[in-house]
């Protein structure tokens, strides 16, 4: 067995772990980026929708086209680079972390002094919603039946249903639509849809596709393929509506249900995690809990636009780069989200003591709210406020706060609504 | 009044158009390229259109395009077909040009990825794969 020693590891060459690496190796660090699949580029390969990379490069791209332009930067600074290498065990040993790694050589113990996680994020299943019925073919994530299309070229339904709004979901009823399929319509348990409003527009709207709010699929009917699906209508408290059920003649039934962060490894590796984000706890530079791990991208929390997913992989690349080089000490203060308006907001921790003067904040609101003012506080003093327009919970926002603007001796900070401002838009 | 969703960027803005005074009376839009959109939205609404082609190399089933503009979107359709019948037979890079005027439209169809970068040399046992058979 080879043993190998780096400063970093980067596991996963989607947006976060390849924009990860190219921080990592420009803070001077000796960077190993790892790849379970045969190319970089992560879950972007498939996507071959544009509106990609408005914010990074001011440019509507495609999936394939942004990562295109992060795989040639990674080409370009030469970084170490494996591909078809899974991480078959991970596990501590003092302050390093060492990774199993396989590929078709075989086995190499890789000790990292850092990891940085970029994981991304997986679909939740048909077993995860629980549907009735028997389990024929052709009942498949959005993200399975986007690889179907746009990788293999094949058409796995030609007359579907989609169950739930999110935005893979919308993006492929407007691809299955073009390759020819029928999709009878998307079906939205919630009275709100999870996607985005464009997506909305031009992915059902155009086409004339049908979103049913409040309806979800109750049964799923066919023996080796599927036939049909029953829907229903839900109360607010999702469920069922006897005698509003409707029976439709379909050989596809699409998932898009929602989406879970990826972090198998940071278990593994004892990374203590937050159970509404389903990510690590971190801080602003993604470093979890435990010192050394860091975490970026969808695996720490699910993300609408990849640009976004791209900014925190640089972050937490060079947060990484500055610990090997020796900057180590911590001074972490909870930001605590008020859960009556935010459904969650990070990092969960501040660090003060990092290199860096600014952080950024995301968080997403529970309910759809109007002109709302989002501040973060410590103690009495506003650290920053920002008025936004409207809040949906499928519209991440960013903030970002300074430092310096927090008193020295706070012992957390706070983000929410000014009740003040709420008050003033209500009357 | 006609109500609007924005499609410029990920903010979705919800525009209000009134078109029964001159200039139309646009509001909802967070930026101007809000009002620009609603104007080309309710006189000749275009789309890009972003799918796959077939190729003559073994291990790549597809590769990714685009239109390099917008089309309008009444001609999506007889886009996506004549997209439908392409088969790129040479290494295209991301950009290349695999049609000049799709359609009609006068806009062309580009590459999104580059073709190379798609090839598999190797098999799961690491065999080398001929591409063409």
């Amino acid at each position: 067995m080879i043993v190998r020693n780096v400063d970093i590891a980067v596991l996963g060459a989607g947006p976060a772990g390849m924009a990860a690496a190219l921080a990592a190796a420009r803070g001077g660090a000796d960077t190993v980026l790892i790849e379970r699949e045969n190319h970089l580029g992560g879950i972007l390969k498939q996507c071959v929708h544009d509106g990609f990379g408005l914010l990074r490069f001011g440019e509507m791209l495609s999936g394939p086209e942004y990562a295109g332009r992060f795989v040639h930067m990674v080409r370009e600074a030469g970084l170490a680079v494996l591909t078809s290498t899974f991480v078959a065990e991970a596990r501590r040993d003092g302050d390093e972390s060492v990774l199993m790694l396989v590929d078709r050589g075989g086995v190499t113990e890789l000790h990292a002094k850092a990891v940085v996680l970029a994981t991304g994020c997986r679909e939740r299943s048909a077993r995860q919603v629980m549907i009735q019925g028997t389990r024929p073919a052709g009942v498949m994530t959005a993200g399975a039946a986007q690889y179907y299309v746009n990788v293999l070229g094949y058409l796995p339904t030609t007359r579907c249903v989609i169950l739930g709004s999110g935005d893979i979901g919308l993006i492929m009823a407007r691809r299955l639509t073009l390759e020819g399929a029928e999709v009878l319509g998307v079906f939205e348990a919630k009275p709100t849809p999870s996607g985005l409003s464009r997506n909305i527009a031009q992915c059902l709207d155009d086409f004339g596709i049908q979103l049913h709010l409040s309806r979800t699929v109750t049964r799923i009917f066919g023996d080796d393929r599927v036939e049909a699906v029953e829907t229903a209508a839900v109360d607010e408290k999702m469920r069922p509506v006897a005698g509003t059920e409707e029976r439709l003649s379909c050989d596809g039934v699409i998932l898009s249900v929602g989406l879970i962060p990826e972090n198998e490894v940071a278990e593994a590796l004892g990374v203590p995690m937050d159970s509404v984000t389903r990510g690590p706890l971190m801080d602003q530079n993604g470093q979890t809990q435990v010192p050394g791990i860091f975490v970026c991208g969808n695996a720490s929390h699910v993300n609408d636009l990849v640009d976004y997913v791209t900014e925190s992989g640089e972050r937490a690349g060079a947060a990484a780069a500055a610990l090997v080089a020796g900057h180590r000490t911590r001074r972490l203060l909870p930001l605590i989200a008020d859960s009556t308006v935010l459904l969650y907001a990070v990092p969960q921790f501040v660090d003060m003591d990092a290199p860096e003067s600014g952080a950024v904040v995301y968080f997403r609101s529970r309910e759809e709210l109007g002109v709302t003012v989002v501040q973060v506080t410590a103690g009495e003093e506003t650290v920053t406020c920002h008025r936004y327009q409207h809040l949906r919970p499928p519209e991440m926002e960013r903030l970002e706060i300074d430092l310096s603007r927090i008193p020295s001796d706070v012992t957390s900070l706070n983000i929410g609504t000014e009740s003040v401002a709420v008050a003033e838009v209500k009357s | 009044m006609r109500k609007l969703t924005c499609i410029v960027c990920p903010n979705g803005c919800s525009i209000h158009v009134n078109q029964d005074v001159d200039p139309w009376n646009i509001v909802g839009n967070l930026c101007p390229r809000g009002i620009d959109f609603a104007r080309k939205e309710l006189t000749n609404p275009t789309r890009t259109v972003c799918s796959t082609v077939r190729t003559s190399f073994a291990t790549v089933r597809r590769l990714p395009v685009r239109t390099r503009g917008e089309v309008p979107l009444a001609s999506v359709r007889s886009v996506m077909s004549e997209i439908s019948r392409l088969v790129v037979d040479r290494e295209a890079r991301t950009g290349d040009t695999l049609i000049e005027n799709v359609a009609g439209t006068g806009v062309a169809v580009v590459a999104t990825a580059d073709l190379a970068d798609l090839i598999e040399w190797e098999d799961c046992d690491g065999r080398p794969i001929c591409s063409g058979d």
